[in-house]
């Protein structure tokens, strides 16, 4: 299997914080990876790593055995990453439909303004979206921006996918929704990084965990073996807590 | 743009043509003004009004080509290669300059704007020898071989027309362009513009150099048709501030609207200065306050108002 | 010894460019408004304090306590009545409404009291002081005094007093200090209110030492924007360094480059400091 993503010693430090240090991973072509660890610990700034937003300090990115360290956010859009933001970012003022063509247009080539709607109006059936193609993102509830913003992703035929805390304020039925069309993705052939807090989801659409604690990781490997590693208990629940559940088993 | 707007747009400029067959100087030199600040307010509309940043270099620009355009023309370069030229060190210098000020933004790029004319007005004072400095400059150019007011004023009528539906036309077409929805995105959320692949300082840039282009143009139709310019004259802080009014008073974001906005705004002027010249400023002034608390949208968003009203009641 | 005599001129200049520009730093660092109009506020200042002293006779620096006040009153007026409707709305129209605001205002003073330069001719005359090989004229002296003095005044106004603290988290976080019970809308005015004053006071000071005329405004617009960029925004001691900065920069440019290049030096200087460090000298950068 490919390595569609490596991190090689990548840091990230912010005067004198090291927000992310030192992390080493792989991801495999097809993977549903979980990235967790306790709020704080450098999930979104590896993202904004990976993407382009901030540069790396040290350690190289490779994507599909490319180099794109230096790349910035709108060159790693065109050659295959997509993400989604913990806060929605839409455009407010577009329809919904714009929003996700505005997405297919800017980061595929040779695609018009008129095309690009075609390919919103699809990846809007796909999320749920079409009753909402001609409102105005800023109409739109919380549930149904995440959706728009999976669609704008979705829509940029991204090879791979981070999905930043997709599921945060959203009620169970939404978060299976969301699960579903994750499954779908997935099984499309896109990679997929998740960023989660809500553990059943961690555990029961992950096939990898890695975890974060203080900009270092701390811990990779499947859910099972993640879930049970005193490291990770400790990270979440503390040293103590840790220590008892260790005695324990 | 709506079809009916542009089309009612378009009515306009063709009727606009038939200026010079009512044999008025008057209403030549009004008109010819008029053109001049629709050229600057629909210019304006690209980084103002599509990308959202509030810039205020459109008194540089003018400035800039006016100069540029007089030395050649003084030089001895035909009128149509002056305005050739000074376009496209005006593109190519807003194009470079703008991937650097265009990083600011909100009120240090509108600051920044403002200096860059501020800054491009001590130099040219300075540069005495290139440009004859605080005391002017001549520029006795001839375009027409006769003495006819009324031909030269024509003439230069005509010009300044032509720029403003080439102007128009171009600006209009970059609204329905993959560069116009770029901008679009950019105005409403860059960072997430960034990440769906528009390559923002690329935009940015191209848009500053269009919102240039074509007003450095009308400077060197200035220079000519005026016969004498200075800094203070040709780098006055109004030619950055009245196109910007002018695009509020028609329409935000709106090519057609900018076009309407400044010759309304030409047209109570023109009154307001005729009737009360001393008080002139500070009219205009008033409108000004008037506008932006009252009428934020504009005059177009007046028909959308009126429509709405109309939908509730019918 | 020149270069001493060319950094006192530079720092007295300093303090007086610091005075004139805190008012629009506070401004523009609370309220995220640039006011246009500073400049046409700190020449009515001047007009003050001439009528003051040619009708009155009331000495510059006595006027300062009508000054103060009254322009308080009218920067308070101004905000609350008519500014605080846009306060919401993008860069573009705050900008644009303070133009039109100032147009007005300016071409008011420009009716009533004519382009032409006056000077506010104090009597008996002040002279220099001489201390060693330098020299300092007395009427910058003092003005330089009473601006620190003034400066010093409102920030303490901002550390001590409620209002000041009130101001401070406005600054800080709008929404933040909403939520702790502060009256926005109130301190908005307030702080309008407090930088029309030091703008008015400013003028007063202004008056003893340069001419007094309408035109003048857009100079001093002009400075106090360069000071703000340079030191820092929304700050006092941000103001102060800046002014100083600018002031020793334009004292020493003028030696070496001639003074009539004074204003494209600071300018040219404002320009790269928006391209290098936007945040100033003190590094508090405003709302953008």
């Amino acid at each position: 299997m490919a390595d569609v993503l490596q991190l090689q010693n990548v840091g990230r430090r912010f005067g004198g914080l090291n927000a992310v240090q030192d992390v080493s991973l792989t991801v495999g072509a097809g993977e549903i990876l979980g990235l967790i660890g306790p709020n704080g610990a450098g999930k979104t700034t590896l993202v904004n790593v990976i993407t382009g937003v901030h540069r790396a300090s040290s350690g190289r990115v490779l994507f599909e055995g490319r180099d794109i360290t230096r790349l910035a956010p709108y060159q790693t859009a065109r050659i295959g990453l997509a993400r989604t933001f913990q806060i929605v970012q839409p455009f407010p003022d577009l329809t919904v439909r714009d929003n996700v063509a505005a997405a297919a247009l800017f980061s595929q080539k040779g695609i018009s303004p008129k095309e690009a709607r075609e390919i919103a109006s699809a990846q809007l059936e796909f999320v749920g979206l079409q009753k909402q193609a001609d409102h105005f993102a800023n109409s739109l509830t919380l549930a149904m921006r995440k959706r728009l913003e999976l669609a704008k992703a979705v829509a940029m035929k991204p090879k791979l996918l981070f999905l930043d805390e997709v599921n945060a304020g959203l009620n169970s039925a939404e978060v299976e929704h969301a699960l579903a069309l994750i499954r779908d993705l997935a099984s499309r052939g896109i990679t997929i990084v998740l960023i989660e807090h809500l553990m059943q989801v961690v555990m029961s659409v992950c096939s990898r965990v890695v975890v974060l604690q203080n900009g270092a990781l701390i811990a990779d490997g499947s859910p099972q073996e993640i879930v049970n590693q005193p490291e990770v208990v400790a990270a979440y629940l503390g040293k103590k807590y840790a220590q008892l559940s260790a005695a324990k088993s | 743009m709506k079809p009916a707007v542009l089309f009612a747009s378009l009515a306009v400029l063709v009727l606009l043509a038939g200026l010079p067959f009512l044999g008025s100087a008057y209403a030549l030199r009004i008109g010819t003004f008029a053109c001049m600040y629709a050229i600057m307010s629909v210019s304006w509309t690209v980084i103002g009004g599509f990308a959202g940043y509030p810039s205020f270099a459109t008194a540089a620009f003018f400035g800039f080509g006016a100069y540029c355009g007089a030395i050649l023309i003084n030089m001895g370069w035909p009128l149509s290669v002056a305005i050739g030229a000074a376009g496209a060190l005006a593109f190519a210098g807003a194009f470079l300059f703008g991937t650097v000020l265009l990083r600011l933004r909100g009120h240090y790029f509108a600051i920044g704007s403002l200096a860059v004319a501020e800054v491009l007005r001590e130099l040219t004072n300075s540069a005495t020898d290139l440009t004859g400095g605080g005391m002017g400059l001549n520029i006795p150019l001839s375009v027409t071989g006769s003495n006819s007011v009324i031909a030269d004023a024509s003439f230069f009528f005509w010009v300044m027309w032509a720029l403003l539906v080439i102007t128009f036309l171009v600006v209009a077409t970059i609204q329905r362009s993959k560069l116009g929805f770029g901008l679009i995105c950019i105005k409403q959320n860059e960072s997430a513009a960034d990440m769906i692949g528009v390559n923002a300082t690329l935009y940015k840039s191209t848009a500053f150099a269009f919102s240039g282009v074509f007003v450095a143009m009308a400077g060197v139709v200035y220079a000519g048709w005026v016969h004498y310019i200075e800094p203070p004259d040709v780098y006055d802080i109004l030619f950055a501030v009245k196109p910007i009014v002018m695009a509020l008073l028609g329409g935000l974001g709106s090519p057609a609207g900018a076009l309407l906005g400044a010759f309304v705004f030409l047209g109570i002027e023109e009154v307001v200065w005729r009737n009360y010249l001393e008080i002139h400023s500070g009219v205009l002034g008033f409108m000004v306050v008037v506008l932006l608390l009252f009428l934020p949208n504009g005059l177009l968003s007046i028909g959308k108002r009126l429509r709405r009203l109309g939908a509730r009641n019918g | 010894m020149l270069y001493l005599q060319v950094l006192l001129n530079g720092i007295v200049l300093g303090c007086i460019y610091a005075c004139v520009a805190t008012g629009f730093s506070l401004v523009w660092g609370v309220l995220n408004v640039i006011n246009l109009m500073h400049g046409t506020f700190i020449v009515l200042g001047s007009y003050l304090a001439w009528w003051a002293y040619s009708a009155l006779n009331i000495a510059p620096w006595t006027a300062l306590l009508i000054a103060a006040p009254v322009y308080f009153c009218l920067g308070y007026a101004v905000q609350r009545g008519i500014l605080n409707r846009v306060i919401a709305s993008p860069v573009l129209v705050t900008l644009t409404l303070t133009f039109g605001l100032d147009l007005m205002l300016n071409n008011a003073m420009l009716y009533f009291f004519k382009a032409d330069y006056r000077r506010l001719v104090l009597e008996p005359a002040m002279g220099s002081l001489s201390v060693g090989p330098l020299v300092v004229p007395v009427d910058r002296l003092v003005a330089m005094a009473f601006a620190l003095l003034l400066t010093l005044i409102l920030y303490l106004i901002l550390r001590r007093s409620r209002v000041g603290r009130a101001i401070v988290a406005v600054r800080m976080d709008r929404d933040a200090a909403l939520l702790m019970g502060v009256n926005v809308k109130s301190i908005y005015a307030i702080a309008f209110g407090l930088g029309a004053s030091m703008a008015g006071c400013a003028g007063v000071l202004l008056a003893m030492i340069y001419p007094i005329s309408p035109v003048a405004s857009g100079g001093y617009l002009g400075k106090a924007f360069v000071v703000c960029v340079l030191g820092g925004l929304g700050s006092v001691p941000g103001a102060i360094i800046g002014g100083l900065f600018l002031g020793l920069v334009e004292s020493f440019g003028s030696v070496a480059f001639g003074p009539e290049h004074s204003v494209t030096l600071s300018f040219g200087l404002l320009i790269l400091f928006l391209i290098f460090r936007p945040q100033g000298i003190l590094g508090k950068r405003g709302f953008e």
